[in-house]
């Protein structure tokens, strides 16, 4: 047998050489991948259409006048204190969601399930977060296709006034707010639920069993990405 | 040729040359903090007392700006894609710019909606 192998012959190792993924990562963490991608062009829609249907109004109802309440606490005077509280939350479940992952790469049992734990805490401290600005929102007049009476329909305009375009736009205003703001929680909900799926699994042995935390990573992607459609979500709703 | 070493690997034991520490992770969590202070002060604080003359238009651009920093911290170091094979790197990221074109064609448009319902603005 002969050592000498010419140039075409040798194996090659480069990434697209073929006998692997060139990606260098595994089956399932690239369709979440790809499903993360389809599901950012579902939002992008959404909030683009926003974007326009605002950008076409001649008057919008004002973020820091909508948002003014922390319900349970004070009904008036404090915009936007309530969604800088859920935003603090969903940011800080997602750093308890990373350690869970940082905790799965050392094969710490009891770590990523304290981590997991904490995770699923935040995703319901949101929700219910979200529940209560919804009921608050209900309770002044808003919802899918019913907007506040004038009088309190006048309180939500910068000037206190309201302009022939002021009630059409409200209207627009609480479809777009309660459908993205609904499609986000929806996405929460999945979250929270296979969270505890994988959280079940984790405590059964079954990663370390099977030698990887792998399924951690994985629903970890899908709730960073939960975290990033948030944070565009509190931009677009509640800054501009 | 280090490349090779770096191929040998595949699902369950993926190498990462590089990888979130827990003080890493304490870090990109204070950036993301820090940023999402920076747009309240903007908000409740440098809008409503026209500080610096900016106004309510101006602020705008910089939240954008400061969500996509924002975007950028969680997808790269949260979601670990800084740390993937660069071809995976391009199949999430270049799709993503396809939104722009949305983004520019519906504003484009809802300008000209604007022009069409209200004449005497436009």
């Amino acid at each position: 047998m002969s050592t000498a192998v010419s140039e075409i012959d040798e194996v090659k190792t480069t990434p697209w050489a073929g006998g692997h993924s060139p990606f260098n990562v595994e089956y399932g963490k690239i369709m979440m991948w790809f499903f993360l991608l389809s599901d950012a062009f579902t939002f992008s829609s959404l909030l683009i259409s926003y974007g326009a249907l605002r950008f076409s109004s001649t008057t919008w109802p004002a973020a820091d006048k909508i948002f003014q309440s922390v319900p349970f606490v004070v009904d008036k005077g404090y915009p936007l204190v309530f969604v800088g509280i859920m935003t603090f939350i969903l940011i800080m479940s997602s750093v308890t969601m990373v350690l869970a992952v940082e905790a799965g790469h050392r094969m710490a049992k009891k770590e990523v399930a304290k981590w997991m734990v904490w995770t699923i805490i935040g995703g319901l401290a949101f929700l219910s977060c979200q529940a209560a600005e919804w009921t608050h929102l209900h309770g002044e007049g808003f919802w899918w296709g019913h907007i506040p009476n004038t009088e309190t329909l006048k309180e939500f305009f910068e000037n206190g006034a309201l302009t022939v375009g002021s009630a059409p736009y409200s209207q627009q205003f609480a479809n777009l707010f309660f459908t993205i703001t609904g499609f986000h929680g929806f996405h929460v909900f999945s979250g929270v639920i296979i969270n505890i799926v994988i959280l079940i699994n984790v405590l059964k042995g079954t990663y370390a069993k099977r030698g990887s935390y792998l399924m951690v990573e994985k629903v970890g992607l899908y709730w960073h990405f939960v975290d990033l459609v948030w944070v565009f979500v509190f931009t677009f709703f509640y800054l501009v | 040729m280090s490349a090779e070493t770096a191929h040998t690997s595949h699902a369950e034991g993926e190498v990462h040359e590089e990888t979130m520490t827990k003080s890493k992770i304490w870090n990109v969590f204070f950036i993301l903090l820090a940023i999402t202070t920076v747009e309240f002060i903007i908000a409740l604080y440098l809008v409503p007392q026209h500080i610096w003359g900016i106004t309510y238009h101006a602020a705008n651009p910089v939240y954008i700006v400061l969500t996509l920093a924002k975007a950028f911290f969680i997808v790269a170091y949260f979601m670990h894609l800084k740390f993937e094979k660069i071809s995976l790197i391009y199949i999430i990221i270049v799709p993503i710019l396809f939104i722009i074109g949305l983004i520019l064609v519906l504003t484009n448009e809802s300008h000209h909606w604007l022009d069409v319902w209200t004449p005497h603005i436009g």
